[in-house]
């Protein structure tokens, strides 16, 4: 039995090779386009469908076409929150890649301590968003956070700092908390990309006579462009659909100065259980990251090209 | 010690019970309805006490099995919708008072007139829950739990101020005027503190001070607003020459509700508006010793806000009868004497003098005032209270900081925030 089982299929492969090989092709993508199908292009496809009815909770949905688009609108805090997060994507997206290449350039090398190092950023990475958040919580507050006791222990501060009081303040404030929680995560990648440099190139660079900044800028940073690409990707998209950390640590507040995008469609759908303009809003922010995610690659894609 | 006086309220229970089945009495309550099914409650965490205390006495009397769920008040929104979404709403399920028109509107609630009007209560439930419970006529929903907003006071303080811990305030600007003879303490002690970035708290305990001198908050069908300068400034205006002169802590502007109590319970703060199901949560100590008193206006009327959860047989349930004769089970007399006025809440129903466990004496004497401002208690109602109200990231909240901590004046942050108001109101809107 099994000297037949095994024999034949190769027998079976080589005689229809020229044949069966679509076939063959399909048969084998077929639980990957059963996984994306399921998982991605269903929900996908009802969420667009949502989008173009009157989606009650209980009951039968009616089709009203692009009426939910463009009453997205209608209300300032959409706009709102568009403003803020782009605004938030680019402020993380800048201090947490240069952090992260901070932190990666200070551990490349192998040194007494090094490994202690690198455990020490990257162990942030291993706390869930949402528990960072509360964490961080409990350090702004005022009744219990050691934070602004330490700062004025220390003498930099007069009074206890107003960390989540004011908009600038809770802006800031989780910003500093995001940067303790991916600056190792994304350091780690950049280590990758790192030491994927092969060390003849800096042999080379040093042989040639270039300092430290003159091999940073012209080895470095051209040759570690591919996985400063992904980071970048990762940030942009992360930082566009910033939820938890504002959930837990603001709440969209003080005075709605800190709602994102992301937070507005869960007030839709669960706050005012109105589903169907959440689903448009949701198609809205996908094209957006789509949208940003070819301008990301391709102006990364040709500056490496060219 | 909590599961000994569990299980001696649920013996209690039982005795009543049976001697309710010897006396014919059958009011409330469906014991042919099909017995030994499973159903599922929801409830917030906020009256997590009072609907355990039901459940528990329910299940001892071996007719059916309810299976609590508690879920966190930030959440049940959220929860609610993402179950009715799916199909899977529990058979019976609470709702805090306010959004019971907006559940009932969304059909997550059957409709339960007919055996209500059987069973002979109608008239003696608190009316303002009722009514909360009722659309277009049909009752949808019955009073389950209340909790009702009230002065609370610190005697220690008070009698260090030299104030008389007898006298509560008569006032609005009585209140604030006890509260700046204790700021005079110093130290760590404050006049008053309040929820200044909490949107619940603030409601919950400054619109009673509005309904004391008879002003509206609301338009009788919820769909606008009905303050103005008028009625709700002189409150906003008390509040914020409080805050400016120091009666409350600075972190009061922050206060998000989830430390509103801790400070008074740490006996910090001489005076402030508390919710009634707080009082079992803040155990007395040496520098605590708690006064209530009802919520009083700018002239001295006196109100509350009367808050807690209804509860209601979802549409989706299959098991109708079964939930029936739980939720009518809990409004009988003796299980609302034994699970909520012993325990130290409110009973649901007017015609229940407040007594203790063994039918006369109150475990509590201050449980006399919280039944006393019952009747002059008012349940605002608006389908759209949720997103007006209640949503950090509604208009309510953010005109509630414009008037109390600038920097436009009171009068500028009525005339700029109305229009939201009415605009989030507005059902068809």
């Amino acid at each position: 039995m099994r000297s037949t089982g095994t024999a034949a299929p190769p027998r079976r492969r080589r005689g229809n090779r020229g044949t069966d090989r679509p076939a063959q092709a399909l048969v084998l993508s077929l639980p990957a386009s059963l996984i994306v199908g399921l998982l991605f292009v269903v929900p996908l496809g009802l969420l667009v469908w949502m989008s173009m009815t009157d989606w009650p909770l209980l009951g039968e949905p009616s089709f009203v076409g692009l009426a939910q688009y463009g009453a997205i609108l209608d209300g300032p805090l959409f706009l709102d929150a568009v403003w803020f997060t782009v605004r938030y994507t680019v402020i993380t997206t800048v201090i947490l890649t240069v952090v992260a290449l901070g932190l990666a350039l200070l551990v490349q090398q192998t040194r007494l301590g090094t490994g202690l190092l690198r455990t020490a950023f990257f162990l942030p990475a291993s706390m869930g968003l949402a528990v960072a958040s509360l964490l961080w919580f409990a350090l702004y507050s005022d009744e219990v956070g050691p934070l602004s006791d330490l700062l004025m222990a220390v003498g930099l501060v007069d009074e206890p700092v107003n960390w989540l009081g004011t908009p600038g303040g809770a802006l800031w404030s989780t910003v500093l908390m995001v940067l303790w929680r991916f600056a190792g995560f994304y350091m780690i990648i950049l280590l990758t990309g790192l030491q994927s440099i092969p060390t003849q190139v800096y042999e080379a660079a040093r042989i040639d006579g270039a300092g430290w900044w003159r091999t940073f800028t012209g080895v470095t940073l051209p040759l570690l462009r591919p996985t400063l690409a992904l980071v970048l990707v990762l940030s942009v998209t992360g930082s566009l659909l910033a939820f938890e950390q504002f959930y837990v640590l603001t709440g969209g507040g003080p005075d709605n100065s800190t709602v994102t995008v992301v937070a507005t469609i869960f007030r839709q759908a669960f706050t005012l259980f109105d589903l169907s303009r959440a689903a448009a809003m949701s198609v809205v922010v996908l094209i957006a990251l789509v949208l940003a995610n070819i301008v990301q690659l391709s102006l990364i894609r040709k500056g490496g090209d060219s | 010690m909590r599961k000994k006086r569990v299980r001696r309220r649920v013996g209690t229970v039982l005795v009543a019970a049976m001697l309710t089945a010897a006396c014919g009495g059958g009011e409330v309550g469906d014991p042919d309805a099909a017995t030994g099914q499973t159903l599922t409650i929801w409830t917030r965490a906020a009256t997590e006490a009072q609907t355990r205390g039901f459940v528990e006495a329910y299940n001892e009397l071996g007719r059916n099995q309810v299976e609590l769920t508690v879920v966190p008040n930030d959440t049940y929104l959220q929860q609610v919708a993402t179950a009715a979404g799916g199909r899977s709403l529990p058979d019976l399920l609470g709702a805090d008072v306010v959004y019971a028109r907006n559940f009932i509107r969304h059909g997550f609630y059957t409709d339960i007139s007919e055996r209500l009007a059987e069973t002979g209560l109608v008239e003696h439930l608190a009316p303002a829950h009722l009514d909360a419970g009722t659309a277009d006529g049909a009752h949808h929903a019955v009073p389950h739990t209340l909790d009702l907003s009230l002065i609370f006071y610190n005697k220690v303080l008070y009698r260090e101020a030299g104030l008389d811990p007898e006298q509560p305030p008569t006032s609005l600007p009585e209140m604030m005027a006890h509260a700046e003879a204790i700021s005079a303490l110093g130290g760590e002690v404050s006049g008053t503190y309040f929820g200044g970035n909490c949107p619940g708290c603030l409601l919950f305990t400054l619109w009673p001070m509005v309904w004391a001198d008879g002003g509206e908050i609301l338009t009788a069908d919820g769909t606008a607003s009905a303050m103005d300068s008028q009625t709700m400034g002189p409150v906003f205006q008390a509040y914020r020459d409080a805050f400016a002169d120091g009666l409350a802590p600075a972190s009061a502007a922050q206060e998000n509700g989830i430390s509103w109590l801790q400070p008074f319970a740490e006996g910090r703060i001489g005076v402030a508006p508390l919710g009634s199901t707080m009082l079992r949560l803040m155990p007395e100590h040496e520098g605590l010793e708690i006064g209530v008193a009802p919520i009083r206006g700018m002239a001295g009327g006196e109100s509350t806000f009367v808050g807690g959860d209804v509860l209601g047989i979802t549409s989706t349930s299959t098991k109708t009868a079964a939930a029936w004769d739980f939720l009518s089970w809990t409004l009988s007399a003796d299980v609302q004497r034994e699970v909520l006025t012993s325990g130290g809440d409110v009973s649901v129903r007017t015609d229940l003098e407040p007594t203790g466990p063994d039918g006369v004496g109150l475990p509590d004497e201050r449980l006399r005032t919280f039944h006393e401002v019952v009747e002059v208690g008012r349940v605002p109602t608006a389908i759209n209270f949720g997103a007006t109200f209640n949503d950090p990231q509604g208009p309510w909240l953010q005109f509630a900081r414009s008037a109390i901590f600038g920097p436009e004046s009171v009068e500028e942050a009525v005339a700029s925030f109305r229009p939201r108001l009415d605009s989030s109101l507005d059902v068809a809107g």
